[in-house]
């Protein structure tokens, strides 16, 4: 559905740019993960793309900037799931993901029955439904993070924004969540940015990964050419082995040095 | 596979409001020094809609017409716009102390009535007849401007609900102080203005229902209306702002609705205290958490606790009246430990 394009884009907050001269180019459907190490910048690019902190460079969507764009306009065609989102406590999960349709809505209309079916199926697919009238605040963190998710799916937005989607899942819970995202890419046409700590997920999800440190962008390109032992030792401080998955998609593990244990 | 329902208003809840309402006006309409006998009280309700003959006389027809109805209707009006301005005060803070007075609407109305008492000492034989005077168009005024006072300081020291909160803070302190100032140089009229300041009903007939009517009703209508807003408004200013809606412009959208309809209560009834915080609580502990159901509801129950209150201060002492704003705390304080006891099994 959207096709996202990134020129020299550096966002930040007051007159710090914290992440700079970001360019890259998604046509629909693509899967672009930003990987770095804790406060290189990954979650201010998602936020200067959904337009809460500003950025200097050009964001294009479907090759028009979204600065021009009004704030329903952007939010009708890009969904934002934020890294540490705000939870309203006594909502139940139903009403939560029903905000996901508020740039579909006038601005004292009320939902249709069209926006409850696209919401139960949502809520379905996320395995959500038994949970469906449930309070947020009653929930476990996974289920949450899912209920957000759901929020953010019920938006119907051409491009999906998840900043570490799957911090706090169980190993079944993410892997669903991501194929979930994939399958929605693949059928609609969903661009997906995503952040991931699981250098492995990304690895197995994203077509494209750029690897941002201290704000700047220090290597792009498909999954296997970026992930090198030598970069994530470099940027990460991390001593990893890159082993092969049966299917030869990098695996990400790390390893110790038996010689830096302290006797 | 469970049908997920969003919540939304149902018929039963406001069915069972509004029966609750009838009793509670009826009954206060009903109770008073003079004993109209509720048997010719409800005949003469009957007659007037059917176009029968009144059994009461003229006086009694004045008594129940132009003292006892006006009351209760003034007291459901000024209680349904402080509950439904507490509501929408607590969303849009994501404060659950958050009340009407909070953006010194009080502390405004406050020193502008204590002023009025002061500069225009006629302004004492009004205020205690309760007219439409100088006082409650001062009180009107100055909760406006205590309320303008705290946007202009809360804009100026930045965005967000926390610096709003904070100058709310200051500008209420700042004014009580003044207020409390003037106060102290006019003690022979402390009477008025602590009688003022407790809260009352007292009522010449329609005109303050006819006064106000007009702020609670579009004000709670675009409370009511707003109640899908205040939700989004939950998740943050960020998040909200990314799904499209401009958080600032509704924040201001509901605060001005929230603050004249409580400038409007309090012009004319002083500061009752506990509805605007007590009422919401209670619906949220015993309906739903969200906001399209808790603004129409704290409407119909603030009515409700106000009415029921004022039947209290009306025959608890009777023939004296007691101060409102004491039956509303003495009542309320109670009320709600209750509510929240009987709750605690679902909220653990
Ligand atoms: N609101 C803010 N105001 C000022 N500086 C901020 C703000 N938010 C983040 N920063 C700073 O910007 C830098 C990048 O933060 P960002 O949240 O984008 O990191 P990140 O890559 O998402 O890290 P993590 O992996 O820990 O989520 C950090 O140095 C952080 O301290
Ligand atoms: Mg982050």
């Amino acid at each position: 559905m959207a096709e996202l394009e990134l020129r020299s884009v550096s966002a930040g907050y007051k007159d710090t740019m914290v992440v700079r001269e970001v360019t890259a180019r998604l046509p629909r459907g693509s899967w672009l993960a930003i990987i770095g190490p804790n406060g290189a910048g990954k979650s201010t690019l998602l936020k200067a793309i959904t337009g809460i902190t500003g950025h200097s460079g050009e964001i294009l969507l479907d090759g028009a900037p979204i600065s021009a764009m009004s704030a329903r306009e952007r939010a009708r065609a890009v969904g934002y799931a934020p890294q540490t989102p705000v939870v309203p406590e006594g909502l139940t999960v139903t009403d939560y993901a029903l905000l996901g349709r508020t740039p579909h809505l006038g601005l004292l209309a009320r939902e249709g029955a069209s926006d409850l079916v696209i919401v139960r199926e949502v809520l379905a697919r996320l395995d959500l439904d038994h949970l469906a009238d449930r309070p947020l605040r009653t929930l476990s963190g996974g289920e949450r993070q899912r209920a957000v998710l759901a929020r953010v799916l019920a938006q119907q937005a051409g491009l999906l924004l998840l900043d570490e989607p799957t911090t706090g899942l169980d190993v079944g819970h993410a892997q669903a969540l991501l194929e979930l995202v994939d399958r929605l890419r693949r059928a609609d046409g969903t661009t997906v940015v995503s952040t991931l700590h699981d250098l492995t997920l990304a690895a197995q999800y994203a077509d494209e990964l750029i690897l941002v440190d201290n704000g700047d962008v220090v290597a792009v390109g498909p999954p296997a050419e970026v992930l090198t032992a030598e970069r994530v030792a470099t940027h990460y401080g991390a001593k990893v082995a890159i082993l092969a998955a049966p299917d030869g998609t990098p695996v990400v593990t790390p390893v110790r040095d038996p010689s830096a244990v302290v006797p | 596979m469970s049908d997920p329902r969003p919540t939304r208003l149902t018929w039963r809840q406001v069915a069972v409001g509004c029966a609750l309402l009838v009793v509670v006006v009826v009954a206060s309409v009903l109770l008073g020094a003079i004993d109209l006998g509720w048997g010719r009280v409800l005949t003469e309700f009957w007659a007037q809609l059917t176009g029968g003959v009144s059994p009461l006389s003229e006086q009694e027809a004045a008594i129940l017409w132009q003292i006892r109805v006006p009351r209760v209707v003034l007291g459901c009006l000024v209680g349904g716009a402080l509950a439904v301005s507490g509501a929408a005060f607590q969303g849009v803070f994501r404060n659950p102390l958050a009340d009407p007075y909070l953006l010194g609407a009080a502390a405004g109305a406050g020193l502008a009535a204590t002023l009025m008492v002061f500069a225009v000492p006629a302004s004492q034989e009004m205020a205690q007849g309760w007219s439409i005077g100088p006082l409650p168009l001062a009180a009107f005024l100055g909760a406006i401007g205590g309320v303008g006072l705290t946007w202009a300081l809360g804009r100026s020291a930045g965005s967000g609900t926390a610096t709003l909160v904070l100058a709310g803070v200051a500008v209420a302190s700042f004014l009580t102080a003044v207020q409390t100032f003037v106060q102290q140089l006019n003690v022979e009229n402390l009477r008025v203005i602590y009688n003022w300041m407790l809260g009352g009903l007292g009522t010449t007939g329609w005109n303050e229902v006819l006064l106000i009517l007009p702020y609670v009703a579009v004000s709670s209508a675009v409370l009511c209306a707003s109640g899908r807003l205040i939700d989004v408004l939950g998740v943050g200013d960020e998040e909200a702002s990314a799904l499209g809606l401009r958080p600032a412009r509704v924040r201001l959208l509901v605060l001005v609705a929230a603050s004249l309809a409580t400038a409007a209560a309090v012009s004319v009834s002083g500061l009752i205290g506990f509805v605007g915080i007590v009422v919401p609580h209670v619906i949220r502990l015993m309906v739903a958490g969200s906001y399209r159901v808790l603004v129409p509801l704290s409407l119909i129950g603030g009515a409700i606790f106000l009415a029921a209150a004022d039947v209290a201060a009306r025959t608890v002492m009777a023939p004296s009246e007691l101060p409102i704003g004491v039956i509303t705390a003495f009542t309320g304080a109670p009320f709600f430990a209750f509510v929240l006891r009987a709750t605690r099994k679902e909220r653990a």
